[in-house]
């Protein structure tokens, strides 16, 4: 229990009145960051960074990771209020937090969020903990089929749990990547599709395409729609904090089940973003209530954003033990422990014993502060929505287009933005999911390179998706998956129909 | 009309002090053409720190990453801000290969160079477990192996992939190259036992040297390194034998230095040189140099760009004999 009496040295330094204070600025620090589309954790941490360099390294990771937790709190309440995801992971909180808020629940949704969020953490910083060496261990049995089989996990999990028409699904899965694909080819060297445009050499950014096709598709729906104002009735009081905790437990099953997804995509570097996915994806099959997704169920709030946050927790943990971000946040923190003359990897938890306990402990209390920040800021959030939305609208817009511009300083992304905000409408329109050519664009380039590996490694032989136990597991799961709809659907469909000529029977 | 003559007066101000050098007015940006936390941005960031340390400008300094198409995105951001004295950017070997290898429309001639701060060595790793004691071990290894032994390395067609070509030649074998994202990615596939050796910097692999995971062969260079503190297992940087002197004859090292935007003044140019000649001198500046295990080689003005040009010339051949020009 050498460990434990670490931890509580680590309490110690994390709870001096200057850490404590570096803990709440960074918190709310993070939560401004997280809620305008396109500064993002990553950006927001790389912009302090330097500050810190004159302070102690203990003082200033606290100081960092909590702008992290609180980016990470953040980027929830944009995408419950208005659609528009701040960060990659909170995608999928848009799904059912955005109908949740235009039903007037914006409260709940958030209070919903935010608790979820901390409870995933709190697995991901338990699992850090107590786990740590065991787990960085088995990160390193990860090579590139191992990969390339966590992406298609995700890729069939949400073609066979989806509930949409498959074949939009499958069609928007692959404009996905055919976006994914522009820019440069990393296994090659060569560039691709930018038909020599330098703009489009950079590929298309994540958060563009985000923005545009979640937030200005859904201005542009709501204009149409007339300027009704959405959020009118929603009730503003600290007490709905209080009742959304009370129906909390009823879930149980689909907190545990996300936790367990996000801590296993933290660790294996599938991120945050594919654990919020597969988080939704998972509920929304297994829960009883999973017909009403999408149209503001708390329940597909609470699985992705859990997911998203054991995830991202849990991501530190590659970062600390092997030297190996697990997110983009994570490498600019890495950054930052080489400039404070810390090296990442296994020797950090033998050499540095107080700054990673320091460390550990921080998160416990950084995400605990984080907690009672953005908890005292819900109905703060939530008033937002009282306001008409013609006085809204523009300035979101506005957000959106500093956002999409500060990317990469180009006029060029707020046309992309606007472009793929015209898509997102057509996709609407039409009925097409857009979540999976998000999900594509995200990840389909690391599919595609770890594929490429596996093969360029196997000289061409297919078998190495076979080749051990970790691999052919993972890939007879994803198969499993994708097939589990079709057939739990044909099975019914053959039921139905079996009822459908008996009832036709009895009739005669 | 009250402005007017603030700025009359200010220009009065100005041009009385001609004896004055040039000094930044607003905040310098270190674009670094590689992503956060790679060897580059390593760099920058440590500049950044001594800088602020101990003063070297009164503004503030910025470190941008701008990473995308391998770092060509970072390239034409100096490319297009010509003419301005705010900027710099990080360079490395990439500043005549991603055009090589790419074709796009940049060259380093259009820049203004600063400064080399250091020449960064590439070292063959093995997985520490793995039977290979000596460079003929894995040579011999390579020759019998069928699928053909994985040789991991940054990017395709860049360093790594040069060095690997090289090997495949000198020593008549056939390795099968896989590029990753990072010289991070890279060591952790090779802890993992997925290839069976890297050609990674001294930094990218020093943390899993420490940890026991990996082991280096030898430096890609004809002279052994000088760090002479133990890194691991009581051996230092110096213990690591030249490849050459193992048989194996390839050497290859790569330039890190400082570029400014094309079309400065003299006087702009003058100032960041006398600020990273005093980086270079800097004690942190030192032990970064040692943590990284990277080669001293300050080069500023007339040698600087005589090193350039031939480091080009060099990679002309390099490139073109292993077919990884763009056509």
């Amino acid at each position: 229990m050498d460990d434990f009496a670490s931890l509580i040295t680590g309490f110690q330094v994390a709870l001096s009145w200057q850490n404590v204070g570096f803990m709440a600025i960074g918190v709310v620090l993070g939560i401004i960051v997280g809620v305008l589309p396109g500064l993002g954790g990553p950006n927001g941490v790389a912009i302090l960074l330097p500050l810190t360099f004159g302070m102690d390294p203990t003082s200033a990771i606290i100081l960092l990771s909590s702008i992290y937790w609180g980016a990470l709190f953040g980027g929830a309440i944009t995408s419950i209020l208005f659609n528009i995801p701040g960060e990659a992971w909170s995608v999928a909180t848009t799904f059912d937090g955005y109908p949740m808020a235009v039903q007037g629940k914006a409260a709940e949704a958030l209070t919903a969020a935010f608790t979820a969020s901390f409870i995933g953490a709190l697995a991901g910083v338990v699992l850090i903990t107590f786990v740590a060496p065991l787990v960085a261990e088995f990160a390193l049995r990860f090579g590139p089929a191992e990969f390339f089989a966590v992406f298609l996990l995700t890729f069939c999990s949400f073609i066979g749990m989806g509930r949409e028409n498959r074949a939009k699904i499958l069609a928007s899965l692959c404009i996905g990547f055919l976006l994914a694909a522009v820019g440069l080819d990393s296994i090659s060297g060569d560039l691709r599709m930018t038909f020599g445009s330098t703009e489009l050499m950079r590929g298309f950014d994540f958060l563009i395409v985000v923005i545009g096709l979640f937030g200005v598709s859904e201005i542009l729906l709501t204009v149409e729609e007339g300027l009704v104002f959405k959020g009118k009735q929603a009730r503003i009081d600290l007490m709905v904090v209080l009742r959304t905790w009370a129906g909390l437990p009823r879930y149980w099953l689909t907190l545990a089940r996300s936790c367990l997804v996000g801590m296993w995509m933290g660790v294996t570097p599938g991120g945050a973003i594919a654990a919020s996915f597969m988080g939704y994806g998972l509920a929304k099959r297994f829960s009883k209530r999973g017909k009403n997704f999408g149209k503001g169920e708390i329940e597909g709030v609470l699985a992705p954003e859990t997911a998203a946050h054991a995830a991202g927790t849990s991501a530190l943990l590659p970062m600390l033990a092997l030297g190996i971000p697990g997110s983009a946040t994570a490498a600019v923190l890495l950054g930052g422990l080489l400039v404070w003359g810390l090296q990442p990897g296994p020797m950090l938890f033998v050499e540095q014993k107080d700054f990673v306990w320091g460390l550990i402990a921080s998160m416990y209390l950084g995400n605990l502060a984080g907690l009672i920040i953005v908890l005292a800021t819900v109905p703060l959030f939530a008033a937002i929505m009282r306001i008409p939305f013609s006085y809204v609208a523009p300035v979101i817009l506005i957000v959106c287009a500093i956002g999409a511009y500060t990317i990469s300083n180009s006029i060029f992304d707020i046309w992309l933005m606007l472009i793929f905000g015209v898509v997102g409408y057509v996709f609407k329109k039409l009925d097409f999911p857009l979540a999976p050519l998000v999900l594509a664009l995200v990840l389909g380039d690391r599919a595609e390179d770890a594929f490429r590996q596996a093969l360029l490694g196997s000289a061409g032989s297919l078998n190495v998706f076979y080749a051990n136990g970790l691999v052919t597991t993972l890939v007879v799961l994803a198969l499993m998956l994708l097939c589990w709809g079709p057939v739990s659907d044909l099975i019914g469909a053959v039921r139905n129909r079996g009822r459908a000529s008996k009832a036709a029977e009895a009739a005669e | 009309m009250k402005q007017h003559w603030l700025a009359a007066c200010a220009a009065l101000v100005a041009g009385a002090g001609p004896a004055l050098a040039w000094e930044p007015t607003k905040a310098i940006e270190i674009v670094v053409p590689f992503a956060a936390g790679g060897a580059s941005d390593q760099m920058a960031r440590t500049m950044q720190g001594i800088i602020q340390k101990h003063n070297l400008t009164s503004q503030p300094i910025i470190v941008v990453n701008k990473p995308a198409a391998g770092g060509a995105e970072g390239m034409l951001d100096i490319q297009k801000s010509s003419g301005d004295p705010h900027k710099l950017i990080t360079t490395s070997s990439g500043v005549f290969m991603t055009p090589m290898a790419t074709k796009l429309p940049l060259n380093w001639t259009d820049y203004t160079p600063v400064a080399m701060m250091a020449q960064d060595s590439f070292v063959l790793w093995v997985n520490a477990k793995s039977p290979y004691q000596k460079v003929s071990d894995f040579m011999e290894a390579a020759k019998k192996a069928a699928p053909p032994l994985k040789v991991g390395g940054t990017s395709s067609k860049r360093e790594d992939n040069l060095i690997v070509f090289a090997m495949e030649k000198v020593g008549g074998v056939k390795l099968a190259f896989i590029p990753h994202n990072s010289g991070g990615q890279t060591t952790t596939q090779l802890a993992g036992n997925h290839i069976e050796a890297s050609t990674n910097n001294p930094a990218e692999d020093v943390a899993n040297w420490r940890g026991g995971a990996t082991r280096p062969l030898c430096v890609f260079s004809d002279q052994q390194m000088t760090y002479k503190e133990p890194v691991a297992d009581g051996k230092s940087w110096a213990d690591i034998p030249t490849c050459p002197s193992q048989g194996l004859n390839v050497t290859y090292q790569m330039l890190r230095g400082m570029f400014m935007p094309g079309k400065v003044t003299k006087d702009q140019q003058a100032f960041y040189v006398d600020m990273f000649k005093k980086i270079s001198q800097t004690p942190e500046w030192k032990e970064y140099l040692a943590r990284s295990a990277l080669v001293p080689d300050y080069r500023d003005g007339e040698a600087f760009v005589a090193f350039l040009k031939e480091d080009e010339a060099k990679h002309e051949k390099l490139m073109s004999e292993a077919g990884f020009m763009a056509k």
